[in-house]
Parts: C-alpha cells; sequence; structure tokens
C-alpha cells in the first residue's frame, strides 16, 4: 500500500491538481489583462490620442438643458460630469418613489375581490411589462409631450403665467420664501419631533395600560395641518414670481422640461408594473391559514394585515424589489434616446465627442453606475437582514 | 336521526344551530344542520373526509359563512353584522391541523398578540397570561423561540396556548393531531384532556377514536354533509345505529 503510495506521480494529486489549476488561470489572466493594456496604450500612442483625466479641467464649451446646479457653456468637463450625474440621479430618485408607489397600489388592486379593479391592475401590468422600455420613452415624449400646443397657442401674449402645461413641459412660477416663512418650517419640524415622541408614548402607553391612540391621524394633523395653519397666520409668506409669455417665447419662472417628465414617466410605470409582481406574489406566499388564524383569534383586517401579513410579505418582497431598483437606475441611461441630460447623454455623449477620450470617460460612467447599484443593493441587504425570519 | 335527551337540561346552550344549510358554488356541502352544544360539552365529530366536518365548525366562528338557517354563538346570532362576527371570535378559539402559528413571531408574541391587540390588555399583563398558559401546555421554557425552532407536537402546543389566552368559552379543534408525527400526538392529546378537565366546552373533529372514547359526552358522526347519528361514547361504538357508521367504525378501527 504505502509503496504504491509512494510511487505515484504528485500529478495524480488531487491537492496538488488544484492549486496548479489555480495557478495555471490566474497566470493566464494576468497575461490577458497586461497584454490588453499594453496594447491600448502602444495603439493609442501610435495614434496620438491623449490619456489621462486632466480633460475634466478643460472648458465643454456646450449648453446643456436642465442643470440642478449652476451651468454655463464656460465651465470645465468636470462640471458637465456632475450636472449629468446630478440629472440621472433625480430621474431615478424620483422614478423609484414614484415606481414604488404605484407598483404597490396596483399590486394590492389585482389582489381585490373587486372584478374591475383587479382587471384593470391586471391590464395595466400586462401592458406596461411587455412594451420595451425605449418604445415606452419615446411613447411619452414624441407622442404624448411633443404634440402639446406650443406656448404660443397655450398662452396669451404678455400675460403672467402661474401654472401651464405647454410643448415645453410644466411652466410654474418661481418662489422665493419670505423670512416669515422660518415659523412654518420649525412647525413642520417640531411637527416631526412631536410624533416620533408621540409614537413612544403611545407603545410605551398600550404596553402599560392596552390603550391604543390614532397616532398616523394626529401625526398627520401635526405635521401637515398645523404647519398650513401657522403659514396662513404668519401671512402667506412665500413670494411667487410667475413665469411671462413674451413675444415670442417664455421667461422666468420654472419649467420642468419634457424630456424629464417621458423619462420619468416611462422609467416609473414600466417598473411599477413588475413591482406590482413583486408584491403580488409577496402577499399571495403567505399562507391563507395565517389570515384565519388571525381571524380566529378576533384581529380585525386592518390589524391583521399590519402585524401579520405584511411583515411577513415584506421578506419576501424586499430582494426582488431591490433589483427592480437597480434597473430603473441602470435602465435610465436610455434617456440619451430623447436627448434628457443625463450622465450618458451629457458627459458620455456630447462631452465624449468633443474630447474623444473615450476610455476615461466610459470608465468614469461605468464605475459611477456600479457604484450606484452596489450601494443600492447594499442598503436593501442591511435592511433585509434586519427583517428576516428566524428558522431553527 | 337519533336525537339525544340533553344531559344537563337546566345548562343553557351556548351554540344553537337551526336548518342550516352551506354550499360551495354548487356543491351542497352542509344539510339542514341542527345541533345545540350547553355549556362544557365536550363533542367529537367523526366522519369520513369531505363529509363536512371541519366545514360545519369553521360556520362556527365564521370563518366560513352559512347560507340558510340560523347560528347562535353565546347569544349572539352569526350574520354579516362585523360587531357580532368580532363578538364571537373573541369567544371562540380555534386549533389548526397546520398550526398556523405566526413564524414571525416569538411563541410568546404569539400568545399576546390577539390579547394586546383585541382585548387592549396592557402588555405586561398579557405576558403573564400567556406564561401561564404556555406552563399549563409544558412549554414554558419555549417563550423566547421562534416557532420554526419548535416540533410539530410543540408547535400546536403553543397554537392551543395561543387560543386559550384570549380566554375563549368555546373550543374548536380541527384535526389537531392529523400533521402530527405519532409519537408527538399523545403530547397534544394530554394537553386537551387536560382542558376537557378545567370543563372547557369543546368540539372537535379528530379520527382519535380513543380521545372520543374517554373524552367526549357526545360522538356526532356526520357523512355527505349530514349528521347521521350522535350518542354517548359508549352507545356510540358499541351499538352504532345506521350502516353508514357502522362501515365507517369498522374501517376506523379495524387496527
Amino acid at each position: 500500500m504505502t509503496e504504491r503510495a509512494a510511487t505515484t506521480s504528485i500529478l495524480n494529486n488531487s491537492e496538488f491538481r488544484r492549486i496548479l489549476y489555480q495557478l495555471l488561470i490566474a497566470a493566464l489572466l494576468i497575461y490577458l489583462g497586461w497584454s490588453i493594456v499594453e496594447n491600448t496604450i502602444a495603439n493609442m500612442e501610435a495614434r496620438d490620442i491623449r490619456t489621462g483625466f486632466g480633460f475634466l479641467n478643460e472648458t465643454a464649451g456646450f449648453s446643456i438643458m436642465m442643470s440642478l446646479v449652476p451651468y454655463e457653456p464656460g465651465n470645465t468637463y468636470g462640471r458637465v460630469f456632475i450636472v449629468g450625474l446630478l440629472n440621472t440621479l433625480l430621474v431615478a430618485g424620483v422614478g423609484v418613489v414614484l415606481a414604488t408607489i404605484v407598483g404597490f397600489l396596483v399590486g394590492v388592486m389585482r389582489l381585490s375581490q373587486n372584478w374591475v379593479v383587479s382587471h384593470l391592475a391586471n391590464i395595466y401590468v400586462e401592458i406596461f411589462r411587455n412594451v420595451p422600455l425605449l418604445l415606452q420613452i419615446l411613447f411619452w415624449y414624441t407622442a404624448v409631450l411633443k404634440p402639446l400646443p406650443g406656448p404660443r397657442q397655450v398662452f396669451e401674449r404678455n400675460t403672467e403665467i402661474y401654472f401651464g402645461i405647454s410643448n415645453r413641459g410644466i411652466t410654474g412660477p418661481e418662489f422665493i420664501l419670505l423670512e416669515n416663512f422660518s415659523f412654518t418650517t420649525w412647525t413642520i419640524l417640531l411637527g416631526i419631533l412631536f410624533t416620533i415622541g408621540m409614537h413612544r408614548w403611545s407603545k410605551h402607553r398600550q404596553a402599560a395600560t392596552g390603550q391604543q391612540f390614532p397616532v398616523v391621524f394626529v401625526g398627520l394633523g401635526l405635521i401637515i395641518g398645523l404647519p398650513i395653519l401657522i403659514f396662513l397666520l404668519s401671512g402667506a409668506p412665500i413670494e411667487f414670481t410667475p413665469a411671462k409669455m413674451g413675444r415670442f417665447n417664455l421667461s422666468g419662472g420654472i419649467t420642468i422640461i419634457p424630456e424629464f417628465l417621458a423619462v420619468l414617466l416611462a422609467l416609473a410605470l414600466y417598473t411599477a408594473a413588475f413591482i406590482a409582481e413583486i408584491v403580488r406574489a409577496g402577499i399571495q406566499a403567505i399562507n391563507y391559514g395565517q389570515t384565519e388564524a388571525s381571524r380566529a383569534l378576533g384581529l380585525r383586517n386592518g390589524t391583521t394585515l399590519k402585524m401579520v401579513i405584511i411583515p411577513q410579505a415584506m421578506r419576501i418582497i424586499i430582494p426582488p424589489l431591490t433589483s427592480q431598483y437597480l434597473n430603473l437606475t441602470k435602465n435610465s441611461a436610455l434617456a440619451a434616446a430623447i436627448a434628457y441630460p443625463d450622465l450618458v447623454a451629457t458627459f458620455a455623449g456630447t462631452a465624449l465627442n468633443q474630447n474623444g477620450q473615450a476610455l476615461e470617460t466610459l470608465a468614469i460612467t461605468m464605475t459611477v453606475y456600479l457604484s450606484l447599484s452596489l450601494l443600492t443593493s447594499a442598503f436593501m441587504n442591511w435592511f433585509n437582514s434586519r427583517v428576516k425570519l428566524v428558522e431553527r | 336521526m337519533n336525537t339525544l335527551p340533553n344531559p344537563e337540561s337546566r345548562a343553557q346552550p351556548v351554540i344553537q344551530i337551526q336548518k342550516m344549510n352551506k354550499w360551495f358554488g354548487q356543491f351542497h356541502v352542509l344539510k339542514e344542520i341542527d345541533l345545540e352544544v350547553v355549556t362544557g360539552e365536550r363533542i367529537v365529530i367523526c366522519g369520513p373526509s369531505g363529509s363536512g366536518k371541519s366545514t360545519l365548525i369553521r360556520c362556527i366562528n365564521r370563518l366560513e359563512e352559512h347560507q340558510e338557517g340560523q347560528i347562535v354563538v353565546d347569544g349572539v346570532e352569526l350574520t354579516n353584522d362585523l360587531k357580532h362576527i368580532e363578538h364571537v371570535r373573541r369567544e371562540v378559539g380555534m386549533v389548526f391541523q397546520h398550526f398556523n402559528l405566526f413564524p414571525h413571531l416569538t411563541v410568546l408574541e404569539n400568545c399576546t398578540l390577539a390579547p394586546i391587540w383585541v382585548r387592549k390588555q396592557p402588555k405586561a399583563e398579557a405576558e403573564a397570561t400567556a406564561m401561564k398558559y404556555l406552563e399549563r401546555v409544558k412549554i414554558p421554557e419555549q417563550a423566547e423561540k421562534y416557532p420554526g425552532q419548535l416540533s410539530g407536537g410543540q408547535q400546536q402546543r403553543v397554537a392551543i396556548a395561543r387560543s386559550l389566552c384570549m380566554q375563549p368559552r368555546i373550543m374548536l379543534f380541527d384535526e389537531p393531531t392529523s400533521a402530527l408525527d405519532p409519537e408527538m400526538i399523545k403530547e397534544v392529546l394530554d394537553v386537551m384532556i387536560e382542558l376537557a378537565d378545567t370543563g372547557m366546552t369543546m368540539l372537535v373533529v379528530t379520527h382519535e377514536m380513543g380521545f372520543a372514547r374517554t373524552v367526549a359526552n357526545r360522538v356526532i358522526f356526520m357523512d355527505d354533509g349530514q349528521i347521521i347519528e350522535q350518542n354517548k361514547p359508549e352507545e356510540f361504538f358499541n351499538n352504532p345505529q345506521s350502516d353508514r357508521t357502522k362501515l365507517f367504525l369498522s374501517q376506523i378501527l379495524q387496527h
């Protein structure tokens, strides 16, 4: 036995083989990576293509139709990057919130006992889920928002405009908060603090005496109702500067451009259809026995939902919901199709066309999306681990 | 049909069912059911599967709606009136075949959920009551565990404790031992026997004929949505009246 073991070649040792294969693969990968980099550098040098990130400090020289921070053509490519990034974050952030609200609503509607309601929800899901997103963006933009009449048809010349919709988008007044508005701000903040305190107090009281307190209603009153009252009492301290319709064009005011609206609507409604399915599946996955047991104990339907069904359904809903949030964020890159100035359209589009530094630009842009996605899923994983079910 | 002279004729009936009919779509599951239960009675309902025995007890706490006839529980008639249904469900506890514990709550939380939200008890009081009943079902040491960490028999005992925490006047058992491994059936039956000794009114759907013999003071045999026969256990087992009862008993007691 021992003799045979000794004479066997080391090549037959499984441990040795495992290490050998890993070393071979690692060596191959290093060689491939190195040759790609070397090749690229050699080729770029041969064609006189600049490298490095110095271009970020050069003047961009083009205008962007929408920016959340001050921007003018004299600014740098670095500034273009910021503007594009913020526009992407804006449409993705608002999109995620909107998609979640619509998705949960439609998902619950699909489970409704009411034939009309559940079928409406069903039709919504089937339509929005099964039409390509790019087509939906084009639909909202070219078929819905752009054919609206222009400002000259909608608004009378030399009028002040407080609210209006035209093919320029949604126009509203600019507003300035006057000094007295701080009363309202403080009321809102105090209302929130008070509501948090009240929530704790009512939990304690319920634990101690069993009495329940309508925290939600009183809280809404404190956070919304009271500030409105204070706002009115302090003399409605907001000054509106309306937009003006000139001879040919609109000036002043605030405009939400149709490109933003089209991308937002398409992203939110498309993703909401998927979220609705996730929510429906999550709720349906809860065994009906849970509802029956709650009923048999005398719990009301609202309490059953709050204490039994939703806590369990959320555990099923959260992981796929995360991937929908990631999808929405990544899909926002399709905004480039209708020239909404997101990161891809501005920084990896117009700017790249001018400066030609494709490698650096695309590397930066891809890193941005990668980081956004990893951050989102890290957050959702943390959230999920907090509510996980204990089994054994 | 065999009507029984009421053993405690002065006792108030706590459940009265009169000419009750129920359909699932076209299917007539319960036909002209008449049943009176007095306080402290222990009734075992048996019969072949699909005979409507589970549906019958599920009508008593309105997990199922009946279409014709009358059900009065604890002096309250079951109609669409939500207040009536809430009242009845507070007074009627139920134990299910598959336990239906809440997996995201600890054993203790399972037991205190309804007392806190329905009876509006202070948490400390609800927990004290829960511990008392967990001791009675002999698992106080599992209070902080989750249902997924317990065996089937332990889970069913928690389910019984959970129902008892609402301090119901009537307990319904829907095949409480059918989903259990054989070695766990006894621990659950023992708890039920002890409960019977406290004078609880119990309606039990089960195939455990030993339990029926020793605990029940009335056995009801159902088939095809009807009550075929009801009698005291010794009469029922030794001297069954109808052919269908005889057939059923011969099948179930063969081994």
